[in-house]
This record gives structure tokens, sequence and C-alpha cells, in this order.
């Protein structure tokens, strides 16, 4: 701290708001170009969420669209298409939880033991690299592998076993969703969490070796406890985002497996509010979910204080 | 995170930073106080991790070498290729013979670059101009663009901004609305204030202004995260598609490659625009299996030919701005 004030020279307090103003021109002109982007491209859409209480025309524009009051919010929840999507969500979600979240912890705790450095180093550029393909190379990649014309079936089909087509099934698609993206983002996920495993103290393990713990033992009373704050925290994230599954991979995948299945809350903004110019709609639908998700931030973070732990910030 | 260093068994610590993002956790090898592994442990570890690093590493080798095989070995095959049998280059040379990958090529590879450079330069002077403590309304400006982390208008209101500046059927749709990445921004501040004072002191006192500094004192001593982030920056670009689909969803000379991905080889349809190559349009007939896999593999080349000068660096770009914000 006392380096930074003196190459600002002094405290705030002492110097007047003008020569504060003259001094640090440069650097809150250079935040200008980031400011106005903000601005103009996620500030101004919060003012267009006004079109969920309008019957918005794209020929009279925000100001001059007549006014609908909740009419746009009643017609949503009367919509078994909307309940579906809601639905599809939070499934996902669960089944995202239970199958995703535990793999790149595991994944972490397994390339701990690993000792060679050049091993190690060699796993985490594999697995971390799938994280940079887009969502139309990596269903594209699941499509060749486990589609009906696909490696895997053409080898069922040559040893006369039955072909087993994940890829258009409506039945396991939250499976093949989860494991795609497990297979694009467990790897990368697990960089904060071996992070936080080279932050734990080796002498704790000698200690506890020392006391006859065996493997699993200071495993269970040294890492997990090593990995608590980084666990909630992603934890905290993730139920925050419970209602954000995934866009991509929906968009590109719903031919294959009917709307039915494939529509969750993100999409549904776009089907029924863009692509049919129902834009009142879709931002009626965008604005439910943005508010159940602060709520849900919110409360994924109390959750977090109440086991102790700092969350997203600090209490 | 980063001044929360542990002393490390072996002593050798500091080296350990994430400033370069190198994990030297000096371990020559199994501590004296360890039990032996056992086989059967050893085992497990060892398949499991085969089976990681195959889940990954064979797909990429059947999709690679498709792209290589002649139509002969694809036919005997019956589909993917999973041995090399015959080996052609045939089918890049009919895909970039094809007007409309060329042009998709060209596309992908402006808006990436064009794209990059815009995030950067705006980043840049938005994080460094953040990162002096105490200077005016930086708290202020700071609680701006982390507001914008939480809560969003949305997909439509976003839509209907954009169009309303009349971004429908432009190439800056693709590149102003998502140009400003508020994460990476902390990444780079959060590097930034950690620049040595003294050495910012010194060249102040040398009459460099901050423009100077940046550029000649901040930049050059955080070139491993400035290349990160402008790394983040790209592949952001390179992978887009949905944008593509909100604003330019008709006229196909402007497709980027990541949505002729989409059309062709997921989707099967033929190109409009291309009569003459394997894409045949007229007939809306699939291309070969060994030209969709071509497409493919130029999806993923460039990505391939920066990776290995960037990975060291991952986790300081990762690790910094969600910890430290």
């Amino acid at each position: 701290m006392s380096a930074a004030r003196s190459e600002r020279g002094g405290t705030g307090k002492s110097l007047t708001w003008r020569t504060r103003l003259r001094r640090d021109k440069s650097l809150l002109l250079m935040t200008v170009p980031a400011v106005v982007l903000l601005l103009v491209f996620n500030y101004a859409p919060l003012f267009g969420l006004v079109t969920a209480f309008q019957y918005y025309d794209p020929l009279d524009g925000v100001r001059n669209s007549e006014w609908a009051g909740l009419a746009q919010f009643q017609q949503l929840f009367n919509d078994p298409l909307f309940w579906g999507a809601l639905k599809n969500t939070l499934w996902l979600s669960l089944v995202q939880l239970v199958l995703f979240f535990p793999v790149p912890i595991a994944l972490a705790l397994l390339l701990n033991t690993v000792l060679s450095e050049r091993l190690r180093n060699f796993i985490q550029s594999v697995v971390y690299l799938p994280h940079f393909f887009s969502w139309v190379l990596a269903i594209t990649i699941f499509q060749q592998m486990l589609g009906g014309a696909g490696v895997l079936n053409h080898f069922l089909r040559q040893h006369d076993m039955q072909p087993w087509d994940i890829t258009t099934n409506p039945h396991t698609f939250a499976l093949l969703i989860t494991s795609q993206a497990v297979w694009k983002e467990a790897g990368w996920g697990i960089i904060v969490f071996l992070a936080a495993l080279a932050a734990i103290n080796t002498d704790l393990y000698e200690a506890a070796a020392a006391d006859g713990a065996g493997r699993w033992r200071r495993m269970w009373h040294i890492t997990l406890p090593g990995l608590r704050g980084v666990i909630v925290l992603m934890l905290v994230l993730r139920l925050g985002n419970a209602l954000s599954v995934g866009f991509e991979q929906f968009l590109i995948q719903r031919e294959a497996v009917g709307h039915e299945t494939a529509d969750v809350l993100d999409t549904f903004s776009f089907y029924y509010g863009i692509a049919n110019g129902n834009y009142s709609f879709g931002a009626a639908a965008g604005l439910f979910k943005s508010v159940i998700s602060l709520l849900l931030i919110w409360g994924a973070n109390k959750l977090a204080h109440v086991f102790g732990e700092d969350g997203l910030y600090r209490k | 995170m980063t001044n929360a260093h542990p002393t490390l068994r072996t002593g050798a610590v500091p080296a350990r930073s994430v400033r370069t993002g190198r994990r030297s956790r000096a371990r020559a090898g199994r501590a004296p106080w360890e039990e032996p592994p056992t086989v059967v442990g050893q085992a497990a570890k060892g398949i499991t991790l085969t089976g990681v690093l195959a889940v990954v590493i064979v797909p990429l080798w059947i999709i690679t070498l498709t792209s290589f095989s002649t139509p002969g070995a694809v036919n005997r095959a019956g589909g993917l290729v999973i041995w090399p049998d015959g080996l052609s280059t045939e089918a890049y040379r009919q895909m970039l013979g094809d007007g409309t990958v060329r042009t998709a090529l060209m596309v992908s590879l402006g808006i990436t670059l064009v794209g990059t450079l815009v995030s950067m330069v705006v980043s840049v002077l938005c994080a460094y101009g953040l990162s002096r403590s105490r200077s005016l309304g930086h708290r202020t400006i700071l609680s701006l663009l982390i507001v914008t982390m939480f809560v969003s208008g949305g997909l439509i209101p976003s839509f209907l901004v954009v169009t309303g500046l009349g971004g429908y059927g432009q190439w800056w749709s693709l590149i102003l609305p998502s140009a400003v990445s508020v994460f990476n921004i902390l990444v780079l501040r959060s590097f930034y204030s950690t620049t040595s004072s003294d050495l910012i002191d010194a060249a102040r006192i040398d009459g460099a202004g901050d423009w100077r500094i940046l550029w000649s004192v901040v930049l050059p001593t955080s070139r491993a995260v400035t290349a990160v982030i402008a790394l983040f920056y790209a592949v952001g670009y390179w992978n887009s598609f949905f944008n593509v689909m909100l604003y330019l969803p008709t006229d196909a000379q402007k497709w980027p490659l990541q949505y002729v991905l989409l059309t062709y080889v997921n989707r099967g349809n033929g190109l409009p625009g291309s009569v003459n190559s394997g894409f045949g349009s007229t007939h809306a007939q699939t291309a070969p299996l060994s030209l969709q896999m071509a497409v493919v593999v130029l999806t993923l080349v460039p990505l391939l030919l920066v990776y290995p000068f960037m990975q060291k660096h991952f986790r300081a770009g990762v690790l910094t701005g969600a910890i430290k914000g």
C-alpha cells in the first residue's frame, strides 16, 4: 500500500478533486472505449428489458410500442412449451451437477499423484485442448464417433450387434449433453483444483504419515479439507448458474432430438422470441431467467456463508 | 492467491509463481515417508489416465487420418478410417479449390484478427486505466464493469440494440457486441497492478506519462498474460457461430468457417454458391467424408499452431482474475 501511495502522490483526501482529475486524466481516458462498449452493448439492453412489458413492434420501436403490463408474463406462464423448457433446464442442471461436477476434482486428485513432472504437463496439455474447440467442432466429433454412421456403430454393426445411436435419442439426451460437456470442459476445469492442491502444505502429509495415517486417510483429512474452499466456490458458481446449462449445444442438436427434449430457457427466447418475431414474449422469458438467476446466485452465496466459506464475496 | 505461497517441503519455493504459470513443485520423486505404490493402484491409475488421453487423442487421430485418406480407403473402411490405408491430399486440394470454404476461411481469419486486435486494445487500456490504486474514479468504473458479469439484459434486448444500431448484416455485429470481456480485463488488471511500483516510480521521475508507462514498462513486463488473454479472445472469435446465426444468417458469402462446418458437415446440407466442387450445392448432396473431415481439420489447425506456445501460461490467465478480482 505504501508503495502505491508514493506512486500516486499522497492519499486521495489530501488532494483536491481537480488536481486528481488533472493527474489521472490519461487513466480515465484509457477506460473510455471499454466503458462505451459496455454501456452500449450491456447497459442499453438492460433498459431494453422494458420490451418485456410491451407489445413490441420493430416498426414503432421501444418508445412507441403499446404497453402490455404483465400480459406477456401471463402468456408465458400459460405456455406449456415454457414449462417444458424450464423442466428440461432444471433436469439437465441436476444431471450435470451430479455427473460433471465431480469429474475435474477426481481428475485433479489423480493427476496430482503422478510424480513425473513431464508426464503431468503432457496430460494437462492434452486434457485442456478440447476447451478451445468450438461447440460445432466438439459436436461434430461426437457425431462422427458415436452417431448413426460413426465409428462406434460401424464397429457394432460389423460385429453383428445392435447399433446404438446416442446422438438422436431423446431419452438419453441429458447424458449426451453431459458427456459432451465433460469431454470439452472437465479437463480445463482441473486448473483451479490443481492450484488449490499445490497450495496445500506438504508438511501436513509428512506429519500425518508419521502419525500412521495411510494414503486414503491423508486424502480424507488433509487433501479434501484443503480443497474445500475452492469446491464450495465452484459449487456456488454452479448453483448460481443452474438455469444456464449451455446454449450452443442445444442450438446445434435440436433438430436431431426434437424440441420437446432440447428446448432450454436460453434457447427458448431465441426460438419463440427472435425466430418468430415475438420479441416481447422472448424478452419476458429472458427477464424471468435473469431474475431467478440473480436470486440463485444470492442464495448460493448465503449458503456458502452458512458453511463458513467466502463464496463469491466475503460477508 | 499469488501472495499466499505456502512453504513447501523442498525449500526451493518461490519458483512456483502464478505469474509464469509454471508449476514447479520440485518433487524429485516419492517422499521417504510415502508408502510404496501397490501394483493394483498403479495399474488402475495407468489405465484411467490412458483412457482419459485416448478419449481426446483418438477422435482427433481418426478425423485427421480420414481427411488424408483416398476415397478407396474410406470405402474399404466403410466410413471413418482408423488405420492408414491409402493416403492423399486430394480432399484438401478440393476443399481449398472451393470458393465457399476459401471465403469462409478468409472471413474467419479476418474476424479473428480484427476482433482480437480491437478487444486487446480496449482491454489493455482499460485494465491499465483501472490498475493504479487511488486514481480518480477507478472504483466506480470497476463496479460498472463487474455489474455486467451478474446482470444482463438477455438475448432479445441485445439483439434489438444491435439491430437498432444497424448491425444486421454488418461485420461489426460479429465483433463489437462481444469485444469486451470483463473477466479478461480483471485478469489483466490484477497483473498490471502488481507491476513493481519502483519501476513505475522511476519511469515517472524520468518524466514518463501513463501512456508511456503502459507501453514501455507495464506491457513488456507482462507479455505472458497479455499473450494468454489475446489467445482467449482469438479463440472466442474463431469459434463463434451464434452471432452469425443472429445477424448474418442468409448471406453465405459472409459465413465464417464454423458456420460452414455446421451447415455442411454437421447438418450435411449442400452449400449455396459452390457448384463446381464436392460440396455440390445444386443437388444438396453430402460432401465426401474425407472432404468433410478436411473442413473439421481446417478449423483446428490455427488452434494447434499456437497452442504449444501458450499452454504453459494458462494457469496465469485462469486463476488470477477470478480469485484476486
